[in-house]
């Protein structure tokens, strides 16, 4: 079959691999209709994520037909159309009884931090992605979850990762009626956390980015107010200012490691990987909430450490909230959010690849080009 | 007060003010979600049946990977399903095989690991030479779409490197005359 090889860093192609097939008897094998290439991916590709090995196959967010399925599975059965959360949880575990699905215990034997996830680095368990024509979906009757008939697929493919993940970022916001939230990152999971926060009660809602293309979306999709931090001579002071001095009551940092914005963090970050990624967003965040405010981290960072000042979130009594999605968990509110008209994930869908353009999807999304909000690929399309 | 364009709704609501405020009346499911109980320790409030791992619970079947599979000294034992993508090999192998050796707590683990990464791409050339097949590194770096879409930075870009490769070349060619003339000297 056909799969994503992942060769270096800034270097994909497409290669003949062998078939996935049952390994467990909780297995599916699951063909492939749509994947997305994801922010996060990036950290991949850049070559930041710890043991990304040579030959693996990314993609963590894929949709695709039930193909076969192990002796234990009971749930799903070939022929189902399903979307798969990118999380691989045994449904079981201390911590999936709690619902924390992003935090399975039974998944990932390369790290205890983190559990699995589909195509993400032998740091999140080595598990071959759905950037494929096929691929294997462990504990199939955990994750998986058929589509409904009334769902637009490309709806489907984005609950598999950007949607839970940006929901969950305002949910764990704590956001009360009114408060004023800062978005950090105007990728698609910082449009849906702008476009969430609304679902929760938030009074004002604020994007940062530095890509003006990006930035007109959100302030049309989520609606919010949308600042180009380029343009601005200090976010923090900037914050300050327009919350009456105050700050805001929730920031939430939908970047991660691959920020830009401070040329010292950039330089350890990014480059010298003296840190686990560039904590730009983090630090702008922690020092624009206001005094006993929340921030809420989405963002993916490495697993090493980076250079916040902790000391301020002692001294401003600052709560931080983060966490991989919990998709499963949050899937059945989100579904309905979808029917309701509530959310319009597919809007933020701006190319269609086949499968066979993995190389220049990626560099399209990486360097921002052509417009590029969310690249979808297609295998058989 | 209100100046003109700010909508009344969001005067009400918003905590502060802006020109750019958005009236949450024209939003759809505005507030649905609004939870007043959610606290920091949400959604881990159901700690009742914390078994530890090690006692007995519902445990998911054991997989028998046929690949080697490395794993954290974190762990008490292996987890139930493994990933079984591109096993430990070579030289890389080797490093991440030692750099199992400590917890992920520590920055020799992760070091290790990256390094490892670096020495696979070059495993990854020798190995495509190997099976008489050159890879073609601009198609794999998305040549096409930055020639479709950023022909400027992609001329930049170009510039650069042959602008660094040739001052490399320049840099060496002066060093091994230097050095011959230095053995002229001492012959
Ligand atoms: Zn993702
Ligand atoms: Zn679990």
């Amino acid at each position: 079959m056909l799969a994503m090889d992942y060769r270096g860093p800034y270097r994909v192609r497409l290669s003949q691999k062998p078939m996935p097939r049952i390994e467990h008897p909780q297995d599916a094998v699951v063909r492939v209709t749509r994947s997305c290439i994801c922010g996060s991916d990036l950290h991949l590709y850049h070559g930041m994520v710890p043991d990304t090995r040579v030959g693996m196959t990314f993609g963590h967010e894929f949709c695709g037909i039930v193909e076969q399925v192990g002796s234990a599975v009971e749930t799903v059965k070939p022929g189902d159309h399903v979307l798969v959360p990118f999380n691989i949880a045994c449904g079981r575990c201390h911590f999936c009884q709690q619902g924390l699905f992003g935090n399975c215990h039974e998944s990932n034997a390369q790290a205890t931090a983190v559990g699995g996830i589909f195509g993400y680095s032998h740091t999140a368990g080595g598990y071959d992605g759905g950037q494929a024509e096929y691929v294997r979906v462990p504990y199939a009757d955990v994750g998986p979850m058929v589509i409904p008939d009334w769902m637009d697929p490309d709806d489907a493919v984005l609950l598999t990762d950007v949607v839970p993940t940006g929901y969950q970022a305002a949910e764990m916001a704590g956001i009360q009626p009114g408060d004023t939230v800062v978005v950090f990152g105007a990728g698609p999971v910082g449009i849906m956390a702008a476009r969430c926060a609304w679902l929760f009660g938030a009074g004002r809602v604020i994007v940062f980015d530095m890509h003006d293309y990006r930035l007109d979306f959100v302030r049309r999709y989520a609606p919010a107010e949308v600042y180009n931090f380029k343009e601005v001579d200090d976010v923090v002071v900037f914050m300050k200012k327009t919350t009456d001095g105050l700050g805001a009551d929730v920031c939430i940092d939908a970047v991660g490691g691959d920020a830009k914005g401070n040329f010292l963090q950039w330089l350890t970050g990014s480059k010298l990987k003296l840190q686990a990624g560039s904590a730009i967003p983090l630090h702008w965040a922690i020092n624009s909430v206001k005094k006993g405010g929340v921030v809420s981290v989405v963002g993916v960072y490495g697993p090493t450490g980076n250079m916040v000042p902790i000391g301020n979130v002692v001294n401003k009594g600052i709560t931080i909230r983060a966490n991989q999605a919990s998709v499963k968990r949050l899937l059945p509110r989100l579904i309905d959010h979808v029917r309701k008209g509530h959310i319009d994930p597919k809007a933020m869908i701006t190319h269609r690849l086949p499968l066979d353009a993995v190389a220049d999807a990626y560099r399209m999304f990486a360097d921002k080009l052509d417009g590029c909000i969310k690249p979808v690929l297609v295998p058989h399309g | 007060m209100a100046d003109d364009t700010t909508p009344r709704a969001a005067v009400a609501l918003a905590k502060t003010r802006s020109p750019h405020l958005v009236d949450p009346a024209t939003i759809p499911g505005w507030g649905v979600d609004a939870d007043r109980d959610n606290d920091p320790t949400y959604p881990m409030r159901d700690q009742s049946r914390d078994v530890g791992l090690t006692r007995d619970w519902d445990r998911p079947a054991g997989q028998m990977p046929d690949v080697e599979i490395l794993q954290s000294i974190e762990h008490v034992r292996r987890p139930a399903v493994v990933g079984t993508s591109s096993p430990p090999s070579g030289v890389s192998g080797m490093m991440r095989r030692a750099a199992f050796r400590w917890s992920e707590s520590n920055w020799l683990h992760w070091l290790l690991l990256l390094g490892a990464d670096r020495v696979n791409v070059v495993e990854g050339v020798v190995e495509d030479l190997a099976q008489a097949r050159i890879p073609n590194i601009p198609a794999e770096t998305g040549i096409r779409a930055q020639i479709a879409f950023n022909k400027r930075g992609l001329a930049k870009k170009t510039v650069v490197t042959a602008g660094i490769a040739a001052l490399a070349v320049g840099l060496i060619a002066t060093r091994r005359g230097r050095g011959e003339g230095a053995s002229d000297n001492v012959a």
